[in-house]
């Protein structure tokens, strides 16, 4: 108890001038900060927390920061034993993770970082999709459809066959995509081509007429001149994955946010709290850097007025372990 | 004169026809191969050759593909590389010596003996993830029933000495040292078997013969013989540790990372997982550091390759 009182009440005390004065009170700090920051999780997030701690590498020098890829999953595997200090994540953690967590006496608080729009693509070529909608996809995507060509979902397009293309099953991106398409209990088909790596479908899409895959908003934006990206109505009019309407909302259901999840008894070692701050501030502006969409400000703001209070617990599972679904806005209030 | 040089003629061009024939197969087939390899090195040396310079070489990844660089990825897959070698190459050659030179003749421990040699002879064909998942059990996680990596229950030495041990091991240079031994393990035993078995059995016969101990016979006959053919197997075994991603995402799963080891037990990562993560993104000019990568860990290769071969030439003599 002894040992912990002080080092909270310093991690307060940094906390404190890093609002009041950030620049300075960096300065005196940073250089004899020492220590070890232990990341692992998500490769989808992993660009954004890499550029974070290239530029906290920068600042502050001594201290040792490592990133991981093993995934979303893998990553809350090692998180929830207290093996690493922060876990990225491309999605909510799940009802199972929570538990493995709680066994392990390891509480945690949960930060939004960015939003990712999860991008329906199609064939340059393919000029007649001028929009889709989420029944559409359905329609696509879902197991046992009889839908084999164009046509068949509006009788005015062309009889081309069409070709899936998908991410690898067990990322973050697959699972978002089949929560919203399959629900609970459906299932996406199995007759797909599927890879770990999106460059792969990237050329996929790009080389075949009829095909239509998803993927991360990034690799769009890097290859907007080989694909076209699909409008999506999601029941208010077709809308185009783009900066604004990804951050708005607008671009329904297929926003998703990406977290990191900071372990809260770290929190309170110097290095940990400073590399969280760090983010804070300056997550946002890497964030678009490297290709994702930054939050609204107001939710940023009571984001890191949550980190603050030390709020831990996540806000996507009720009393229940019910997931909750909705945009950020309405999950955070 | 005239029934001779008209008949013989055409049954021999038929001949000499489809030997000409099986020749130029021959020379096909090899020359797709280095087609092949030769059009994988130019499209890698066309989009790498930007980016390769050392800066590449001398500096931590980055955000930015103009300024990443692959030095502690390179650090950590020789050093990994380092540990794989030093334990499993004296490993495998023991094994392979016992299997080799000293067949048990009683029935059980020969049944025995076929037992381990078949084992031997399905990993070599085992998936080199299930060996990342092997390693991952044998050496991070069974030691953690005792302590954690942060709590160890045994040290030797500090963090400051390079030798620093602690139990259980966490997810160090020593576990992906000792994971990679096990993915070359069985191959660096049954070509070291080969390699055995091709010594005539008249130097054993010799050996013995004269007075010579069994120690003294594989020591000072069997041994030196076969080195050339083990060091080949070393080679090749080698070549596939050191281009292996999978095993080290699992025990590792680190890529950005801005220091080197210190210490056997300090985290790290390998070029592999480094050039995975640079192919994957979206940007094209990582695709481009990539290939630079590609050309480092090649050079890497070839100069453990001929460090190895020169061993070989030595032998030879």
């Amino acid at each position: 108890m002894f040992a912990i009182k002080p080092s909270g009440v310093f991690a307060a005390a940094l906390t404190a001038t890093a609002l009041t004065s950030f620049g300075v009170s960096n300065a005196v700090h940073a250089e004899d900060l020492k220590g070890s920051v232990k990341i692992d999780g998500s490769s989808t997030v992993y660009p954004i927390t890499e550029a974070v701690a290239e530029e906290f590498g920068a600042e502050y020098r001594k201290v040792r920061v490592t990133v991981g890829i093993s995934g979303t999953g893998g990553g809350f595997k090692r998180f929830s034993t207290g093996e690493t200090d922060i876990s990225d994540a491309s999605r909510p953690i799940k009802k199972k993770e929570l538990d493995k967590a709680v066994e392990n006496g390891v509480e945690f608080i949960e930060i939004p970082v960015a939003y990712d729009g999860l991008t329906i693509v199609v064939n340059k070529d393919n000029d007649f999709i001028d929009k889709l909608s989420v029944d559409d996809l359905k329609k696509i995507f879902l197991d046992g459809t009889t839908v084999k060509t164009w046509q068949d979902i509006n009788p005015a397009w062309p009889a081309v066959q069409i070709k899936l293309y998908a991410p690898g099953t067990d990322s973050g991106t697959f699972d978002y995509f089949k929560d919203v398409i399959a629900g609970k209990t459906g299932s996406i088909r199995a007759d797909m081509s599927v890879s770990e790596d999106d460059n792969v479908l990237v050329r996929g899409v790009s080389g075949d007429k009829g095909a239509i895959g998803f993927f991360g908003c990034a690799y769009y934006f890097e290859n907007a001149d080989k694909l076209r990206a699909v409008p999506i109505d999601g029941g208010a009019g077709p809308i185009l994955p783009a900066k604004d309407t990804i951050e708005s909302g607008e671009y329904a259901p297929f926003s998703r946010p990406l977290f990191i999840y900071v372990n809260a008894k770290a929190v309170d070692r110097p290095e940990v709290n400073a590399f969280v701050e760090f983010y804070l501030e300056e997550g946002a502006e890497l964030a678009e850097e490297v290709g994702y969409v930054r939050l609204p400000s107001e939710i940023a703001e009571l984001i890191k007025q949550n980190y603050l209070a030390r709020k831990t617990g996540t806000q996507f599972l009720d009393e229940n372990g019910e997931k909750i679904h909705g945009p950020l806005s309405e999950v955070y209030h | 004169m005239n029934e001779l040089a008209s008949h013989p003629p055409s049954a021999r061009s038929g001949r000499f026809l489809k030997d000409h024939l099986f020749v130029a197969v021959c020379l096909l087939a090899a020359g797709l191969c280095i087609a092949v390899l030769g059009v994988l090195l130019a499209s890698i040396i066309t989009q790498g050759i930007e980016h390769l310079d050392t800066h590449l070489l001398m500096n931590p990844p980055s955000r930015k593909p103009e300024k990443a660089g692959i030095y502690p990825a390179m650090i950590g897959t020789i050093y990994i590389c380092l540990v794989c070698a030093v334990s499993a190459i004296p490993l495998g050659v023991g094994t392979a010596i016992l299997l080799e030179e000293f067949k048990p003749r009683q029935k059980t421990l020969a049944r025995l003996h076929g037992f381990v040699q078949l084992n031997i002879t399905n990993l070599a064909g085992v998936p080199s993830v299930v060996y990342g998942i092997l390693g991952m059990t044998a050496f991070v996680e069974v030691f953690k029933v005792m302590g954690s990596p942060g709590d160890p229950v045994w040290t030797l030495g500090t963090p400051e000495n390079w030798y620093y041990l602690q139990l259980p091991f966490g997810r160090g240079v020593l576990a992906g040292g000792l994971t990679l031994m096990l993915v070359v393990l069985p191959i660096i035993i049954i070509s070291s078997q080969e390699a055995l078995r091709a010594v005539p059995n008249s130097l054993r016969q010799g050996a013995l013969a004269l007075g010579a101990t069994r120690l003294q016979m594989v020591w000072g006959t069997t041994l030196p013989a076969a080195v050339p053919g083990i060091m080949t197997g070393t080679i090749l075994a080698m070549s596939r540790a050191i281009g292996e991603a999978a095993p080290i995402l699992i025990i590792a799963g680190v890529v950005y990372i801005t220091f080197t080891p210190e210490h056997l037990m300090d985290d790290f990562t390998a070029m592999p997982l480094q050039i995975y993560d640079w192919a994957s993104r979206p940007q094209e000019s990582f695709h481009q550091v990539a290939a630079s990568g590609i050309m480092v860990l090649m050079a890497i290769l070839l100069t453990f390759n001929a460090a190895a071969v020169m061993i070989r030439q030595k032998f030879q003599r």
